[in-house]
């Protein structure tokens, strides 16, 4: 086969890729116009997956505190708005700056170690901020949470009002560019470098990739886009917590990356949107039963499903085809 | 003085009940490489087999602890022959979730038949007052659980140096391909220290049921904890557990003592900073 | 006179784990468009020595010279961009990967444009053109889009130098080429080594004394991390020490 064409048609966009984009923007306006306030979340937790997918899915670094990025992002543009400057965009881009800086710092720790450190270095980072955003209280309003956000018009036209019409709006709108941005990496020479690194380090490093310059880069990227997810959180919301920085919220992640299926950044919003509407439909339900059908279906998906939803509805498709 | 002793004491018992918590996972990661994050749940299972037969069945607390033990190793057996086995090739991010899956399931199971209250357990007498040494008084439980914890530690390290079995398990650990090449039947010893070491967990939880409390979401809150020990310590090491334990049951005990507003921050601190420059934790090898 | 620059040598490579002494003393040289064996009984340390000299392990002494220039503390990945590449034993590839994405990844590694997240994959027209080139010649081509882990142990074994040959090398180090390939592949498999262009240098540890004298121009003999003997694949063959330790001694398969 032709190694151009073959290429080309790996990075191509599907059928499905178009239908899927219309579907998400019109479901909730028109259809479920009540739940457009959980619609936003959900875009605004996939646009969260897709950054762990980044790392994990294509780079193959296990985190346990990436939510530590997304809390950053959160605090910094809802800190930004409490002291004065609520325009949303400027907010999310200072929300990126910060909350990737801090993911390059942390680079250099993460990647000069694996298996059980890492796990256990990603982990202590994530309680040390915790502890850290609870301690000075008198700045992030600790466990109360932020107070005092106010996001202004967004480009100076649109209200984010109560029924959260351009929250939703202003939400997709950002995922889908960054999804297009993610999109757009992975299937770069530096997205195929980054999964041969995960393939295998030791032979990418004796074919010269500088492995830790290339993940550190993913590492920072992936940092900014949990940060923006947060401070998206923060202005449609107009209240940070504690729990945006926490251990259940980066476990959860990674849950719904499993569920989804990773390395391919559809996975991420497909498990965000299972997740996310499971949990709100099961809501009435007593928590501890929410708990047992997702630790039940956790297993289940790692035992007989190891490349997630999507990557089984592909395999079917796969056979379908064969047939 | 004598406070500053009495504090010392408690968190070095503190420290004493996270090793038996953590010295099982700490033996079985190094030996199979098997990121077991439903550790804690083994605990938990014991902590309720204590509290079922002492609250329920009206048994002493002491004669429990040997069913703490062997009823968590007999459903840690169960789970890892027909579970665990087929995820130890599925890399660390799908033993991570699966476990952590577990844990989940489990803390349902537990609420749904002891409810989401916290459980304590009536002590005898002689558990509960203090006794003096010399010019302190201390908390008789706390040295009960010394002394559990170094009997355990001996019969631990007895184990292991002495017995055939031990060197098998010895062998495994420094390298299994060498072990499997002598013949040894590494996937039985492997199942049998995971019996064995859930077990330990399992008498641990029955212990900490005075300590901490009891309820479902133990699992999880030990969790950390224990990870901190193991990871610290170093996979495999008996010892590296033992002071990372006794380090981490003072440092914190103190650290909420003298310094409550930082005393978390600075253990997270103090393992971030230590894995970064020896990934491998204390006495690791591997 | 100047005398030629070798384009590899090493000088006094000593390196020991405790008390095992795996390079001991080891001086070699590779002069320019060698085809050199290095041959021993198993665990003399012909792998560690290639460990050493590509940086994956540090020597306690000695240095590394790559075109009489001092490599010493260099990190591996440095190394490879220097043209100092290696092979491994084992199939060590990109599983998931294909081949036509492995090779491709090392062009664009060497190309210095691998950090790129700009422009899509498929826009790499020269890279893509030079990756399926190379797979071609190594008679990869029909099956260079599918996943590697589908490929025969013997096509795994021509990607692994496909992938070295990538980075334009200009010392090859070859780790048991031939490992596990069946005999009848084997020489298939060193012909096309032969066939490398004259301004590689190549040195291969291997097995098959066969081979050996087929491909070699130059053979050192390395027993217990030290250097035997260095001579001809004729000097060699009629060296009672080798015949003694290495040849004479037990089989080697």
């Amino acid at each position: 086969m032709d190694p151009h064409l073959w290429l080309k048609r790996k990075g191509r966009i599907s059928p499905y890729e178009v239908a899927f984009w219309p579907i998400v923007l019109v479901l909730p306006f028109w259809l479920f116009p009540t739940y457009l306030s959980l619609s936003s979340q959900i875009a605004i937790t996939a646009l969260f997956c897709i950054s762990l997918d980044l790392i994990l899915g294509y780079a193959g670094i296990i985190s346990l505190g990436h939510a530590a990025f997304f809390g950053i992002g959160a605090y910094a543009a809802g800190l930004l708005s409490a002291h004065g400057w609520g325009e949303p965009l400027s907010g999310l881009a200072f929300a990126a700056v910060v909350a990737a800086f801090a993911g390059w710092i942390v680079s250099f720790m993460i990647v000069r170690v694996q298996h059980l450190a890492l796990l256990m270095i990603t982990l202590g980072l994530g309680f040390l901020l915790v502890e850290l955003a609870n301690s000075l209280g008198s700045f992030t309003g600790g466990a109360d949470g932020l107070q005092g956000i106010d996001t202004w018009k967004l480009l100076g036209v649109w209200k984010f009002s109560f029924w959260g019409k351009t929250a939703y709006a202003y939400s997709l709108a950002v995922l889908f560019i960054l999804f297009l941005v993610c999109r757009r990496i992975v299937r770069s020479p530096f997205g195929l470098t980054l999964e041969a690194i995960r393939e295998n380090p030791d032979r990418t490093t004796a074919l010269g990739a500088p492995n830790r310059a290339h993940l550190q880069k993913i590492f920072t990227l992936s940092a900014g886009i949990a940060g923006i997810a947060g401070a998206l959180l923060a202005q449609t919301t107009e209240t940070v917590s504690l729990e945006s920085l926490g251990f259940q919220r980066s476990a959860e992640i990674a849950i719904m990356l499993i569920l989804g299926g990773t390395g391919r950044l559809y996975g991420a919003i497909l498990g965000a949107i299972i997740f996310m509407v499971a949990r709100d439909q099961l809501a009435g339900m007593n928590p501890q039963y929410w708990y047992f059908w997702i630790g039940l279906l956790l297993m289940i998906v790692v035992l007989f499903m190891p490349r997630g939803i999507l990557g089984g509805l592909e395999r079917l498709a796969a056979f379908g085809r064969r047939r | 003085m004598s406070q500053l002793f009495a504090v010392l004491f408690d968190g070095f018992a503190y420290g004493m009940l996270l090793f038996l918590l953590s010295v099982g996972l700490s033996v079985t990661l190094g030996l199979m490489n098997f990121t077991n994050l439903a550790h804690g749940a083994f605990a938990m299972v014991g902590g309720y087999v204590t509290y079922s037969l002492v609250e329920l069945a009206g048994w002493p607390f002491l004669a429990t602890l040997p069913f703490a033990f062997l009823i968590t190793a007999i459903i840690a057996a169960g789970f890892e022959r027909f579970l665990f086995r087929r995820i130890y090739e599925a890399g660390e991010l799908n033993q991570v979730l699966f476990t952590i899956g577990l844990v989940f399931a489990a803390s349902a199971v537990a609420a749904y038949f002891f409810g989401t209250v916290h459980h304590s357990v009536d002590l005898p007498a002689y558990l509960t007052g203090f006794i003096e040494v010399g010019s302190v008084k201390l908390p008789a439980y706390r040295i009960f659980l010394v002394v559990v914890a170094l009997v355990v530690t001996a019969i631990v390290v007895a184990g292991l140096e002495y017995t055939r079995f031990g060197a098998m398990v010895r062998a495994s650990v420094d390298n299994q391909k060498v072990a499997r090449g002598l013949g040894l039947n590494v996937n039985r010893i492997f199942a049998l220290t995971f019996a064995l070491g859930s077990g330990l967990a399992g008498l641990g939880g029955a212990l900490a049921i005075d300590i901490l409390s009891l309820d479902p979401s133990f699992g999880f809150h030990i969790l950390v904890l224990v990870l901190i020990v193991v990871a610290v310590g170093g996979l495999g090491s008996i010892w590296g557990s033992f002071l990372a334990a006794a380090c981490l049951g003072i440092f914190d005990v103190a650290g909420k003592y003298f310094i409550p507003e930082l005393g978390a921050f600075l253990i997270y601190l103090f393992m971030v900073a230590l894995l970064f420059i020896k990934p491998r934790g204390l006495f690791g090898r591997r | 006179m100047i005398a030629p620059v070798n384009a590899l040598e090493t000088g006094h490579l000593n390196k020991a784990f405790g008390k095992l002494v795996v390079a001991d003393d080891i001086s070699l040289a590779l002069p320019q468009g060698a085809r050199h064996a290095l041959i021993g009984p198993n665990g003399a340390g012909k792998t560690t020595l290639i460990n050493l000299m590509t940086g994956v392990l540090p020597p306690d002494s000695g240095q590394v010279r790559l075109d009489g220039k001092e490599i010493t503390g260099l990190e591996s990945d440095v190394r490879v961009k220097r043209g100092l590449v290696r092979t491994f034993q084992i199939n060590t590839l990109f599983p998931k990967l294909t081949p036509l994405e492995s090779v491709l990844m090392a062009v664009l590694e060497r190309e210095g444009i691998s950090g790129q997240w700009i422009a899509p994959l498929a826009a790499r027209r020269d890279a893509i053109d030079e990756a399926f080139g190379l797979l071609t010649q190594l008679g990869l081509g029909d099956d260079a889009t599918r996943p590697t882990h589908d490929l025969a142990y013997g096509q795994q074994r021509l990607l692994e130098i496909a992938l070295a040959l990538a980075t334009k090398p200009k010392v090859l180090l070859l780790d048991e080429p031939a490992a596990g390939v069946p005999k009848s592949e084997s020489a298939a498999l060193f012909e096309a080594i032969a066939a490398l262009p004259t301004d590689i240098s190549v040195l291969f540890i291997e097995h098959d004394m066969n081979l050996v004298f087929t491909f070699a121009s130059r053979i050192t003999v390395l027993v217990q991390g030290r250097i035997l003997t260095e001579g001809s694949p004729d000097e060699i063959a009629h060296d009672p020490q080798v015949r003694e330790v290495y040849l004479g001694g037990a089989d080697h398969g």
